[in-house]
C-alpha cells in the first residue's frame, strides 16, 4: 500500500487526471484516517472540479475545501478562505488538487513556505502519455519544470495515470510503463504508483508494481462518455 | 505520438487545424473555449506559426480577414458573446468571399449569460450570423473525434467555396475528453489566384474588399454568391441517420443533444417504441430532404435542443405540417437528460401523431 504523507499534492499537465485521482486518494485515505480533507485549488478550469463529487465526499465524511464559485457561472480564479487550514491544521490528512500546468500551480506558491516548513508532504507529478502535449518523457519534463518554477515546490514523486478515458485497455497501460520509467529516470523522481480504472485492476495487479485502482470516476468520463457516438 | 490520444474537444480542434495547414490563429480568451488558444500558444511558436492574443474579439476577426486575404489558412475561436463581437468581421469576410474557420464553443445566453454548455446561438450561426445577405457553412460536431474531423473538413470547404465556415460546438464538446485519432492525409492546396500576395510586376492588382460603389454591381455579386450557396446546399449537406429505417418517432438533434438522445432512443426501442434520429452534421445547409422524406413513415418529430427552441423552426419547415413537431429542451447552461428525452418520446408515442 502507498504510504501517505500528511499532505499529498497532485499536479501535472491539465487533463492528466489529477482531479479524479485526488478524489480517489481522499477515499483511500479515509480508510485509514479519521480526519481527511480534499482541497481544490484549481484557479484555471471552471469545468470538471472536485465539487462534481461533493455528495460522495460528504457521505464519506471527507471535508471538501473548494471555491464556493466552482461549477457556477462565476468564472473567476477564486480560492476559499478555509484553504489555509491545509497548512494550519496539522491533524488532518490532506489531498490537494492543483490546477493544470504552470498557470494552475501559481496559486500553490502562497502555501509553499508553510508546506516546506512542516516538511511532511509529497508533491506528485501526474502523467499521461496519451495526452497530446506530453507524449514522451522530454515534453513531460518540460511541463514539470514549468510547474515547479510557478509553484516553488519541488516534486517528490510520479504517478503514471496514462489512460485513454473509458476506452483504456490493459495493453494501453502496459505500453505506458516504459514512458513512466523514462520520466522517472530523467527527473530522478521515484515512480510512486500507476493508477488504473477499477475494471482493469484485477488483470494488471500482478503485472504492475504499486497499482492503484480508481474506484470513482468523475464527470466527463461517465456522464457523457457512455453515450455511444 | 501514439495512435490515439486523449484530447479535450478544444484541443482536438486546435491540433486538427494545425494538421490542416493552419499556421495563423488569432483569438481572445473566453470560457469554455480557452484551451484552443492555450494549445495554439504552446504549439504555434514551435512550428513557425503565429499565435496572437488580440486586444479584443473584433481585432482578432479582422486579423483573420487580413491573413485570409493573403491566401493562408487562418482561424479564430470564441464563445457566444465573443462571436457576437466578431459579427461585423464575419460579414466582411463573407462579403469579400474569403475562406476562414470560426469556432463557436457556445455557452448559455443571452448577454454575458454563463459558462455552461448551450446551443442557443443556432439562429445566429445558421441565419447569417451578422448583417447582410450571406450564409456560413455551419458544422456541428457530436464527439471529440468530430471536433477534429470537422475542423479539417471546415478548412477544405472554406477554401473550395471561398466562404467562412463555423464550427458550432458547445461547452460540453469543448471540455469533454475522448480518445481521438488524428490521421489525415493532407489535400493538395487549393489555388488562390485572388490572394493579395504581391504582383511581382507580373499581373494586375488583386483587390479584396466588400465595398461596392454601384448598387447594381452589389446586387449582381450577391446573386452570384447565392449561386455558390445553392451548390453548397446541393453537394455538402451532411447528416447521420440512427435507427430510422422503421421509425415512427424521429428525434432531430445535434451535438451533445444527439448523444443524450441516442441513449433515450435505445431505451425507447427496448420498451417497444420505434424511435430514431436524424442528426444534422451541417446545420447550414440544413438536412431538409431527409427530414421531409422521413414524413412518409414518421408520425411525430421531436426537436431536442439546449435552447428555447431554435432548430425546431427548420424542422417544421422541412416537415411542412405533415406531422407534429414538439420541443424537448433545457436552456441557460442545462443539458436535457436521457430520461427527459425518453419521456418526450413516450408522450409522442401515446399521442400517435395526433396534432
Amino acid at each position: 500500500m502507498y504510504t501517505y504523507k500528511r499532505i499529498t499534492l497532485l499536479s501535472g499537465h491539465y487533463g492528466s487526471g489529477k482531479t479524479n485521482l485526488a478524489v480517489n486518494m481522499a477515499f483511500d485515505l479515509k480508510q485509514h484516517y479519521e480526519h481527511v480533507a480534499i482541497a481544490d485549488i484549481d484557479i484555471v478550469n471552471p469545468y470538471f472540479r472536485t465539487k462534481d463529487s461533493v455528495r460522495e465526499l460528504e457521505q464519506a465524511g471527507i471535508r471538501l475545501i473548494c471555491s464556493p464559485f466552482a461549477n457556477s457561472n462565476l468564472d473567476i480564479p477564486a480560492l476559499p478562505q478555509d484553504i489555509y487550514s491545509i497548512t494550519d491544521d496539522r491533524s488532518v490528512m490532506s489531498v490537494v488538487d492543483i490546477g493544470g500546468d504552470d498557470r494552475g500551480a501559481l496559486a500553490l506558491g502562497r502555501w509553499t513556505p508553510g508546506i516546506l516548513e512542516e516538511d511532511n508532504y509529497e508533491m506528485l507529478l501526474v502523467i499521461n502519455r496519451f495526452r497530446p502535449l506530453t507524449p514522451d518523457a522530454s515534453s513531460t519534463l518540460e511541463v514539470m519544470h514549468e510547474i515547479e518554477t510557478a509553484g516553488g515546490l519541488p516534486f517528490t514523486g510520479i504517478i503514471n495515470n496514462s489512460n485513454l478515458g473509458a476506452e483504456t485497455t490493459a495493453e494501453d497501460v502496459l505500453s505506458s510503463l516504459s514512458y513512466a520509467q523514462e520520466v522517472s529516470r530523467l527527473s530522478g523522481l521515484p515512480l510512486r504508483m500507476t493508477s488504473v480504472m477499477d475494471t482493469l485492476y484485477e488483470s494488471l495487479k500482478d503485472r504492475i508494481e504499486n497499482l492503484f485502482p480508481l474506484k470513482i470516476t468523475c464527470k466527463g468520463v461517465n456522464e457523457y462518455g457512455k453515450a455511444n457516438i | 505520438m501514439a495512435d490515439k490520444v486523449l484530447m479535450k474537444g478544444n484541443e482536438a480542434i486546435a491540433e486538427a487545424a494545425i494538421l490542416a495547414g493552419c499556421r495563423h490563429y488569432f483569438g481572445y480568451p473566453i470560457t469554455p473555449q480557452t484551451e484552443i488558444a492555450a494549445y495554439m500558444a504552446k504549439r504555434m511558436p514551435k512550428i513557425g506559426g503565429t499565435f496572437l492574443q488580440a486586444e479584443s474579439e473584433i481585432a482578432a476577426i479582422n486579423m483573420v480577414y487580413g491573413v485570409s486575404s493573403t491566401g493562408k489558412r487562418v482561424m479564430t475561436s470564441s464563445s457566444s458573446p465573443g462571436i457576437s463581437l466578431k459579427g461585423e468581421g464575419i460579414s466582411y469576410i463573407a462579403g469579400a468571399d474569403l475562406p476562414a474557420l470560426i469556432v463557436n464553443v457556445q455557452r448559455g445566453g443571452p448577454g454575458l449569460g454563463g459558462i455552461q454548455p448551450s446551443q442557443s446561438d443556432y439562429f445566429q450561426a445558421t441565419k447569417g450570423g451578422a448583417h447582410g445577405d450571406f450564409h456560413m457553412i455551419v458544422l456541428a460536431p457530436s464527439s471529440v473525434q468530430e471536433m477534429a474531423d470537422l475542423t479539417v473538413k471546415g478548412f477544405d470547404l472554406a477554401d473550395a467555396y471561398r466562404t467562412p465556415v463555423m464550427i458550432l460546438a458547445d461547452g460540453t464538446m469543448g471540455q469533454m475528453m475522448e480518445p481521438v485519432s488524428l490521421d489525415y492525409t493532407p489535400k493538395a492546396p487549393v489555388e488562390k489566384p485572388w490572394a493579395t500576395t504581391g504582383t511581382q510586376m507580373q499581373r494586375e492588382h488583386n483587390i479584396v474588399n466588400s465595398l461596392f460603389l454601384a448598387p447594381d454591381e452589389l446586387e449582381d455579386m450577391n446573386m452570384k454568391r447565392f449561386q455558390r450557396y445553392a451548390a453548397i446546399e446541393k453537394n455538402e449537406t451532411l447528416y447521420e441517420e440512427y435507427r430510422m429505417e422503421d421509425a415512427d418517432i424521429c428525434i432531430v438533434a445535434f451535438g451533445i443533444a444527439a448523444r443524450v438522445s441516442k441513449n433515450a432512443i435505445n431505451e425507447a426501442r427496448a420498451r417497444g417504441i420505434r424511435a430514431g434520429m436524424i442528426r444534422p452534421i451541417t446545420l447550414w445547409p440544413f438536412p431538409t430532404a431527409p427530414i421531409s422524406a422521413a414524413t412518409q413513415h414518421v408520425h411525430s418529430f421531436i426537436s431536442v435542443e439546449l435552447s428555447m427552441g431554435q432548430m425546431i423552426e427548420d424542422v417544421r419547415l422541412a416537415v411542412e405540417g405533415r406531422a407534429p413537431v414538439t420541443l424537448c429542451n433545457r436552456t441557460g447552461g442545462m443539458i436535457p437528460s436521457p430520461e427527459q428525452v425518453l419521456q418526450a418520446i413516450q408522450t409522442a408515442a401515446e399521442n400517435g401523431g395526433a396534432k
